[in-house]
């Protein structure tokens, strides 16, 4: 009999909680026991609350068990786990049934993950052997502005947060004139509750590398950088040993497949602030620079990096591109809601019992998420407030879950979904706290460049302890909501512009929480 | 290479584990740089430090998703454990704690790395866990 395939994710948040350890003591124990497996360190299928999740192949099925810690894995040889059809084996404690019947993921919509969790990362053979660079090789048929047209047809919109449609920007960089372009992507994620970036990178890099390669087809660029953020190794590791499969397999470099075009890529890290992930910081910072914003027009598309006309796109919008090149614009356009086209993959985060990454198409409320998905708070407790779109999304209270995740529903709700991320608050959660902290970040993080954000965001501090410490609140709430607006309008990028976003929305959906309490009432 | 600041910055912290002040001169010789640029990068960028860190580096996560999940009061336990502020290296130098606005590592937190390695779901029992190996290390 030959060798049973056992998966255990590779991914950073897997290993968090115990991923190698339990795959060092799958090995050991197999060996021990003189079972024959063949151990593949794959990506995480993004259902975290049970990582480390550990899947065996049977009977040309993947059956799951989670969360397996490595004090687990001796139980699991005992039920005879390796033949996961076995009674058993079935009726292990640990044992989840089929992954894909998982309804979790079985209701998910996955087109840009739909090899995560399934294939070995960092094998091209894999990669090849579940469709990838199908899109590379219906692109290499085509002329730029065909390819451009596909993008923009399929209505794909900028995964990393402005939502600012592909297709256009790709038109910008190929309409204009010059002798070296560049293709950049935005790997630098720093919206807390987001990871969706970070699963690719370390679950699929290929996916990535073969969008970008589209991208510069398209474009008429040669170069390509991904400016990854420093916070995530795991995934420097997995694009370094994909981009080296790449060359050698002349998927990159000189000569891409026999077509006579070329592209180079790599890999450049970040140095940790958040700022660089507003595309112009990130230019600046590839250039060497301090991360300070610049101003638009002109836009980076027409003078981008080293003054070059550049695309520069989030990992998700890359990652989207090679299905819509393979199966078509329309069968992308198909998906979603309004002018919100395909799917987003959604980071379920914080306090919530089933955290993880759900790809569906637009159009879903977020009590569905939440609830259904989620399955309501870790604690046990009510969720009282949820942020939606990251640090400079918007705090939304149960009275608005009922809005459909698309761009346009949630700018109508003051609201952005931004790059996907959804961070749960039980009933603890002090909403002041959460505005004054969005303002600390704010202090913490800001460029520089425009006054509003750099010292409006100290001063809202301030604002906020006297409010809350009762010291002329009527006063101090005018002069609060005063100073958003001049940082609304004062501010060159989104970091001090969409700053008030958090603070005002827990302002006015939770005003409770910024009145003074007696603080021996508080305590009774 | 263009753009070659950061990436030497990054070699220099690797291999020192900081970049000293005395090193700017240097690097803005080789690279063509005023001292006041390099100095300017150096100090932009939260990740890069100018002094010597302790034998392992914490990153503790302060972001929003961990605070959903307690990290304010990790926070304070980690603060008070190892007698330290953030930016701070304990007195035995096994351990420099410094803050970071999240890890990626969203669904399972609150959240810290130590060096490379990210931890997940940690508790203030479980910080103490993962901190005494490193502690009790020979200097």
């Amino acid at each position: 009999m030959s060798a049973v395939k056992v998966f255990v994710p590779r991914d950073a948040s897997a290993r968090a909680v115990g991923a190698d350890a339990t795959a060092q003591a799958l090995v050991a124990e197999s060996r021990r026991r003189g079972v024959e497996i063949e151990l593949v360190r794959n990506g995480s299928r993004g259902l975290f609350w049970l990582e480390p999740l550990v899947e065996v192949e049977s009977a040309g099925r993947r059956y799951a068990y989670g969360p397996v810690p490595a004090v687990a894995v001796g139980g699991l040889f005992d039920a005879g786990f390796t033949d996961a059809t076995r009674p058993a084996a079935r009726q292990h404690p640990l044992a989840q049934g089929v992954t894909e019947e998982i309804p979790y993921l079985k209701r998910q919509e996955r087109l840009t993950f739909a090899r995560v969790g399934i294939t070995d990362p960092v094998s091209l053979a894999d990669y090849l052997a579940h469709g990838g660079y199908r899109g590379l090789r219906a692109a290499l048929a085509l002329a730029p502005a065909q390819i451009v047209e596909s993008v923009t047809a399929s209505g794909l919109r900028g995964r990393g947060g402005a939502a600012f449609p592909a297709g256009i920007k790709w038109k910008t960089v190929l309409g204009a004139p010059a002798g070296q372009k560049y293709v950049v992507c935005n790997a630098d994620e720093g919206d807390s509750g987001t990871f969706s970036d970070r699963m690719i990178m370390e679950g699929d890099p290929f996916v990535l590398i073969e969008g970008m390669t589209i991208a510069a087809l398209a474009t008429g660029a040669d170069r390509g950088y991904i400016y990854l953020r420093w916070e995530y190794p795991d995934a420097k590791r997995a694009l370094d040993e994909a981009i080296r499969s790449a060359y050698e397999a002349h998927y990159l470099g000189e000569n891409l497949l026999g077509s006579g075009r070329r592209f180079d890529l790599e890999v450049r890290i970040g140095a940790g602030a958040y700022i660089c992930g507003e595309e112009t910081s990130l230019l600046e910072s590839l250039e060497g620079k301090r991360g300070q914003i610049r101003f638009k027009p002109p836009v980076p598309a027409i003078v981008g990096l080293f003054g070059q006309p550049t695309v520069v796109n989030n990992v998700i919008t890359f990652a989207s591109v090679p299905i819509i090149l393979d199966r078509g614009a329309a069968f992308y356009q198909h998906f979603g809601m309004g002018r919100s086209r395909g799917t987003l993959p959604l980071q379920l985060a914080g306090n919530v019992k089933r955290g993880g990454l759900v790809e569906v198409a637009f159009g879903m409320t977020l009590r569905e998420l939440l609830y259904e998905y989620g399955g309501g708070s870790l604690s046990g407790r009510p969720i009282r407030a949820v942020q939606v779109g990251g640090p400079l999304g918007a705090y939304h209270p149960q009275s608005q879950f009922d809005t459909p995740l698309d761009y346009e529903a949630f700018a109508d709700i003051k609201g952005m979904l931004g790059h996907g991320g959804v961070v749960v608050f039980d009933d603890t959660v002090d909403m002041a706290a959460q505005a004054r902290y969005a303002m600390e970040f704010c202090a913490i993080e800001s460029c520089g460049k425009c006054t509003p954000c750099r010292i409006g965001s100290t001063r809202g501090v301030e604002v906020i302890d006297r409010l809350v410490a009762g010291e002329n609140a009527a006063g101090q709430e005018e002069l609060l909501r005063d100073l958003c607006e001049t940082m609304t309008y004062g501010s060159l990028c989104a970091l001090g512009g969409l700053t008030p976003y958090p603070v005002l929305s827990a302002l006015n959906h939770f005003p409770e929480d910024f009145v003074k309490v007696d603080s021996s009432r508080a305590s009774a | 290479m263009p753009g070659a600041l950061l990436p030497v910055l990054h070699a220099v912290q690797a291999v020192l584990g900081y970049v000293p002040p005395d090193a700017v001169g240097l690097i803005a010789r080789e690279l063509n740089l005023s001292r006041a640029e390099v100095h300017g990068v150096v100090s932009f960028y939260h990740y890069f430090r100018t002094h010597r860190p302790g034998r392992h580096v914490v990153h503790l996560c302060r972001a929003e998703a961990c605070q959903a999940l307690g990290a304010q009061a990790l926070e304070a336990h980690a603060k008070r454990s190892l007698a330290i502020d953030f930016h701070a290296t304990t007195a035995d130098g096994a351990l420099t704690l410094e803050p970071v606005y999240c890890l990626g590592n969203c669904a399972l937190g609150p959240s810290l790395m130590i060096d490379e390695q990210l931890q997940g779901r940690v508790t203030p029992e479980r910080f103490d866990e993962l901190m005494a190996p490193l502690q009790a290390e020979a200097q």
